[in-house]
């Protein structure tokens, strides 16, 4: 990429090139042909053309933005220079809980194409900061190092990755000769592009030979027959994409096989099931002839690519997704299964696809195919199974979206439970068995077939580019930047509850997440609707949510969540990222900067610095911004001397373009008013919603909407845990907590736990007793005989000094003539200390500093009768 | 160490040497039961809370179900002792054994969060993960200690039990971020966590914020102990005999009667009740055998009702009083002072000057049984009161006063200063005198 270090330090100036024409008599406005910039004091002019890819300036120095240009216009007295953009994402714009779904390492120089609706394509012509080179599909990633190109393999439509469609990057003018490459450029450039009128195709690409290019076009007609082969197999093939698959793959490699004839290939054709072979030995036959042009193609390839290139690049999952046969993918697993999976819903469109479409169709795709479209993705399949340019319609490729990111999610889940992949069916052809073995060989039979290829003469644009890239992509196989860390898992897995009460138990845990969320249904839908307009009008607010522990303010606002989630995802509102950060969870306010960034970007930064990025982010306008919902829980935890960041949390919503929605929670009601000084409240505003302590009726549908049949509990007992608790906090964990004692204590009251019965109002009572009574009375009943008898002086020498306080001294004495009178031997002052500390230490006293030695003061921590009546029940 | 004394044991060379033997086994098995806080087989008189605690425990190791609880008792009171032995009947099944991760902390040595939460990973053995990186900022530590913990799930990760000692003073700790977010993580689906708090505090509750306390799932355990003195003369007996295995049988019934006879001497019986009513915790308790275990030795092989006896005046005694017998006479004569300045004003506090004043007419009275000492003398005399703590300085801005006037405590009751003058050897008797007088 070039470097653009420059332009901090220089003015660009902009001029229009070409003859202006009326392009809008409305709006009055001029197309231009083409741009000139130039650096000021410089002689150099860039020019940019529809059709080239552009940098736009943006908040990140780092990474500008990128667009393909389309139409350049400006208004009647030239001042403004417009353009209209193709937008194209860069993976640290993609958020950050999608990034997943690409499934693989994403090559730093990797940008997607961009079909969301959400973002504005005109932009200021003078923000342009200057043109990239662009790579279709069918080239290689880079090895880390060269850094002047970017890259697309895949369109993102705010959902899910796409294979890119050729025909979405068709519709570039193709009459617009290319440019010259621009000055900005590295040398290489250039002669790549220049010497071929198909301009868009060839624009630098990276493969130092152009020959291969010239022979793009050829291919594609090959592609659309073997299309249509594959397309009557695949009808007949069941819903499982990766057998599907896996037949094509063998299918491919048979192919050349028998064309190379080399020994290596067919041994390896052997190893995989019979089954699969027999499918793929008619589809062979079925496409025998087509396959014989392109065989043809690779020769030139051969020598024009290094080996060494190839060998690391068969270590890469993609490729080994789709060029090994079936028995022999020997990826990291994680990898493989992954860019494995999100073929197979490909061939799920396709399938769905291949009836309606219509010979012409085939032809139009054909076409597009001359374009080389971007994308790896694309580009494998379309050799496999060529049904990329046939799954246009939008329906349907938001179809094959879903299921793709559906088969991720069940990926990523299945990963996570660590790797129990070899049980699934699916995708037991991915253990990564033989792995070392089948890289080598791999990659020798990759370079055979290439060779068996380039003999036949033909030359494809499309082979040559696509081997490489396949390669090179493998070349990183992504080691995890951070390892994240775990508890270790168990070697037994834990047991299930076995009876009525260990179910009930269990249900009752507050970890365990309800099917609904009764008695919250006004809350939920305030939140909801504040949350969901914010979300459809892309604009910001603040909301303030208070109430005592316990009433289940996190948990509706996660319900919330989970329901907008739940409709973005069904497409009836825009999507959104939702963020949460506690204040209880950072050891300093201004943390919290730093976990809201990284958790919107990743990106791992000191406070001040997650500050002014996040300050950037939100004030500046950026096209492709989603509305971001932030939840802040325990809100009051984040007071600094200054409210900086409670300022700025409520200060980026009023932002116009910041599209943020902060919630935030925290237990009292009026902390606005009593912590936040008035440019802090202000900007909270006046949106309040305060959560009211359960009434016993409410705790009593929340236990009962928990057990959900299970029948565990008497109507009596649970009613008489809702009305304790009502009565004192109206906390649900509390009431939680207590039926789950009273279901232990019910079960250790019956002798045989499986004929364990109710839990009645017995247990209940004895579960009450135990969380609420106070054990100060226990606790004096069963002390010493003269921590007793010290208490009893502590009480006579209040009662003589008419005061709530006394020194040890005095209490002493008095303790003496007390032990005189009970005909106890009297205890030494030492003695006398130890027994005041004991007391002291169980907080029966409060005690001053011991290094006060005889001068310290003693007070009573319970109430004076409270010792009376333990102390009589004692005597009697 | 068993085996060293059984080859001990098997070295008859004479029957003096394997009496020896004998003795020295018999102090280390019990100074094992009294200094290394040896677990008992069986925890005396808490069997409900034993059950309760291990059952809690157990399903927490077993069905991954999150909890927390407090063990609350008094000082001694075997709440550590409960815990381990609870540990260790869990930790003898089998599939538990490997499925849970203790963490132990102390309110004590893990004084802040930041040294609890590199203590935690440092168990967890989670530092190995990040291979050698070492940790950065506070925050990063509790981001990645939060973010283990969020990773698992009830099923699949092995629970992990917090054990905090002294959980009164995490309480204390900055915003109680530990607490706040181990209880959380206890009730909500992450990984399986028990917290286990132990703490002599009854008012622990207390001290936690609302949102922590609501967290809290107000489990609480109370070891009070309701031990009659029967029962504490009976557990004085068994912590006091020989275990079954004992090699020598004949050495093994010698000692056990012994030890009998010892406990139903009334003298000893006395001495055990004064410590029953002072207290009944274990510890103390413990205290006491250790001392009177001490004296015995190859030639005196039993305990004797006197070595209790000396062995509780040891226990009982006053530390002051003693520190009063090490005065010099000068010393002496000043806490006297000080004593009728006491009764005189009714206990408020003097300096100096009062002191020496009314030292000063005690010499004009009695000028030929002391020597007069100067000032500076009698103000070093002062100072070494003052180091000693028998004399406390009121007012903390020490500095801006001159010596002579700061105003001064006694830290010592009048018995005890009797006592000592009663005891102190070769005390003048004028002296002894001014100090029973009832005015100076």
């Amino acid at each position: 990429m070039v470097r653009y270090f420059t332009r901090l330090r220089m003015r660009r100036i902009y001029k229009w090139g070409g003859r202006p024409y009326i392009f809008d008599r409305k709006l009055k406005s001029y197309g231009f042909e083409y741009l000139n910039m130039s650096v000021e004091g410089q002689e150099a002019v860039t020019t940019v053309t529809p059709g080239q890819y552009i940098l736009i300036e943006g908040n990140d120095d780092e990474y500008p933005f990128v667009a393909k240009l389309l139409k350049f216009f400006g208004d009647e007295s030239h001042k403004q220079k417009k353009a209209l953009v193709q937008w194209f994402l860069r993976l640290s714009e993609v958020p950050q809980n999608k990034k997943l779904l690409l499934g693989r390492s994403p090559h730093p120089q990797e940008i997607f194409y961009y079909l969301g609706r959400a973002c504005d394509n005109e932009i200021n012509a003078e923000s342009i900061l200057g043109t990239v080179q662009h790579v279709p599909e069918d080239t290689p990633f880079p090895e880390p190092g060269t850094k002047d190109t970017l890259y697309v393999k895949l369109s993102w439509d705010t959902k899910a990755f796409n294979v890119l469609d050729p025909v979405l990057m068709q519709d570039t003018p193709a009459s617009t000769p290319p440019k010259p490459a621009l000055p900005l450029f590295p040398p290489c450039a250039s002669p790549t592009a220049t010497p071929v009128s198909r301009g868009p195709v060839r624009r630098a690409l990276p493969t130092p030979d152009p020959t291969v290019m010239r022979r793009a076009g050829s291919v594609s007609d090959t592609r659309a027959t073997m299309s249509a082969g594959k397309r009557s197999t695949l009808e007949a093939e069941s819903i499982h994409s990766a057998s599907k698959l896996s037949a094509s793959k063998i299918l491919s490699a048979k192919r050349r096989g028998s064309a190379a004839d080399t020994p290596g290939v067919r041994k390896k054709l052997q190893l995989s099931p019979g089954k699969k072979m027999t499918r793929a030995d008619v589809l062979c036959e079925l496409l025998d002839e087509e396959m014989e042009s392109e065989k043809v193609i690779s020769l030139k390839l051969s020598s024009s690519v290094s080996h060494s290139l190839q060998h690391g690049c068969s270590l890469s999952p993609m490729r080994s997704g789709c060029k090994t046969p079936n028995g022999q993918r020997r990826f990291p697993w994680k990898l493989s299964s992954i860019s494995l999976d999100r073929l197979s819903p490909t061939a799920l469109g396709e399938q769905d696809l291949s009836r309606a479409t219509t010979p012409s169709r085939r032809k139009e795709s054909a076409m597009a195919i001359r374009k080389p479209a971007l994308g790896v993705l694309a580009e494998e399949d379309s050799e496999d199974s060529p049904m990329q340019p046939i799954a246009l319609t939008p329906r349907s490729k938001r179809k094959s979206a879903q299921l793709v990111s559906l088969r991720i999610r069940k990926q990523l889940n299945l990963l996570d439970n660590t790797q129990k992949l070899i049980s699934d069916g699916d995708d037991d052809c991915f253990v990564p068995s033989k792995k070392d073995l089948q890289s080598s060989s791999d990659s020798e039979e990759e370079t055979m077939v290439r060779k068996t290829r380039g003999r036949n003469g033909k030359a494809s644009a499309r082979t040559p580019c696509k081997t490489p890239s396949k390669k090179v992509c493998m070349v990183t196989p992504s080691t995890p930047r951070h390892a994240t860390p775990s508890i270790p898992s168990r070697t037994v897995p834990a047991r299930q509850p076995g009876n009525i009460l260990e179910e009930a138990r269990a249900r009752l845990h507050v970890s365990s997440v309800p099917e609904s969320l009764p008695c919250r249904e006004q809350e939920f839908q305030d939140i909801y609707n504040f949350v969901e307009s914010k979300v459809m009008d892309g604009t910001g607010g603040c909301m303030y949510i208070s109430g005592v522990p316990g009433t289940g303010k996190t948990a509706t606002i996660h319900e919330v969540i989970r329901c907008l989630q739940h409709a973005s995802d069904m497409d009836e509102i825009p999507t959104f990222r939702f963020i949460e950060i506690n204040g209880m969870k950072m050891t300093d306010p201004h943390q919290a900067y730093v976990q809201i960034l990284q958790k919107l970007t990743d990106q791992k930064v000191t406070a001040d610095h997650a500050a002014a990025l996040l300050e950037k982010r939100f004030s500046n306008p950026a096209p492709k911004k989603e509305t971001t919902v932030l939840l802040v829980d325990e809100l009051d935890l984040l007071w600094t001397r200054k409210q900086n960041v409670m300022y700025n949390l409520f200060d980026w919503p009023t932002r116009r373009h910041a599209r943020l929605v902060v919630l935030t929670i925290a237990n009292t009601m009026d902390l606005p008013e009593r912590i936040m000084i008035n440019r802090v409240a202000s900007r909270l505003g006046l949106t309040r919603m305060s959560f009211q302590p359960y009434s016993f009726k409410q705790l009593q549908q929340i236990i009962t909407s928990r057990l959900n049949k299970v029948k565990a509990f008497e109507e009596d007992a649970l009613q008489l845990v809702s009305r304790k608790v009502a009565a004192l906090s109206g906390d649900a964990r509390r009431c939680l907590d207590i039926c789950r004692r009273a279901t232990e204590i019910c079960e250790h009251s019956t002798s045989h736990p499986s004929s364990a019965g109710l839990v009645r109002m017995n247990h209940v009572m004895e579960a009450l007793d135990e969380m609420f009574s106070s054990s100060y009375i226990t606790a004096i009943r069963c002390a010493s005989l003269q921590e007793q008898l010290f208490l009893r002086a502590v009480i006579a020498e209040f009662r003589r000094l008419g005061l709530e306080e006394a020194t040890f001294q005095q209490v002493f004495v008095q303790h003496r003539a007390l032990s005189r009178v009970e005909g106890l031997q009297p205890i030494s002052v030492s003695e006398g200390l130890a027994v005041c500390q004991r007391l002291g230490a169980c907080r029966l006293l409060l005690l001053e500093a011991s290094r006060l030695d005889m001068l310290q003061r003693v007070r009573l921590n319970v109430s004076q009768d409270d010792v009376l009546y333990a102390l009589k029940a004692v005597r009697d | 160490m068993s085996k060293r004394k059984v080859k001990e044991t098997h070295m008859p060379v004479g029957e003096c040497i394997s009496q020896y033997g004998y003795i020295f086994q018999v102090q280390m098995i019990l100074r094992e039961r009294f200094c290394h806080q040896r677990l008992p087989e069986k925890p005396v008189g808490m069997e409900s809370q034993h059950k309760h605690l291990l059952e809690l425990l157990r399903r927490t190791a077993v069905h991954g179900e999150s909890n927390s609880v407090l063990i609350v008792g008094p000082r001694g009171s075997g709440k550590t002792m409960l815990l381990n032995c609870v540990l260790r009947e869990l930790l003898e099944v089998k599939d538990v054994n490997k499925n849970v991760l203790p963490v132990h902390l102390n309110g004590l040595l893990q004084t802040d969060d930041r040294i609890a939460l590199k203590e935690i990973t440092r168990q967890l053995n989670l530092e190995n993960v990040v291979g050698d990186k070492v940790f950065g900022s506070f925050a990063e530590n509790l981001a990645f200690l939060l973010e283990a913990l969020k990773k698992g799930d009830r099923s699949s990760s092995r629970p992990v039990l917090f054990i905090l000692d002294e959980f009164d003073l995490f309480a204390h700790h900055k915003n109680q971020t530990l607490l706040y977010n181990l209880l959380d993580v206890s009730q909500s689906a992450q990984a399986p966590v028990a917290v286990i708090g132990l703490t002599c505090r009854l008012d622990v509750l207390e001290l936690l914020e609302k949102r922590v306390k609501s967290r809290f799932s107000h489990r609480q355990i109370h070891l009070l102990s309701s031990l009659s003195f029967i029962q504490y003369l009976d557990n004085v007996r068994s912590q006091l005999s020989l275990p079954q295995d004992f090699p020598d049988t004949n050495f093994y019934d010698e000692w056990n009667d012994g030890i009998k006879t010892l406990c139903e001497d009334q003298s000893v019986v006395d001495v055990l009740q004064r410590h029953y009513n002072s207290s009944k915790d274990f510890r103390s308790l413990h205290l006491l055998l250790m001392l009177a275990l001490s004296r015995v030795s190859a030639s005196k092989p039993a305990i004797k009702p006197t070595d209790l006896l000396e062995a509780s005046r040891v226990c009982m005694v006053d530390s002051k009083a003693n520190i009063l017998h090490g005065l010099s006479i000068l010393e002496l004569c000043l806490i006297i002072a000080m004593k009728h300045l006491n009764d005189i004003y009714e206990g408020e506090p003097f300096n100096f000057q009062m002191v020496h004043n009314e030292f000063k007419k005690f010499l004009q009275r009695k000028s030929h049984s002391i020597h007069n000492f100067d000032k500076p003398v009698v103000i070093k005399a002062f100072e070494h009161l003052q180091q000693l703590e028998l004399i406390k300085s009121m007012d903390s801005s020490t500095a801006k006063i001159q010596k002579e006037y700061q105003l001064m405590k006694l830290l010592l009751d009048h018995s005890q200063i009797m006592e000592a003058l009663q005891k102190y050897p070769q005390c003048p008797t004028d002296v002894k005198q001014w100090a029973m007088s009832a005015f100076g």
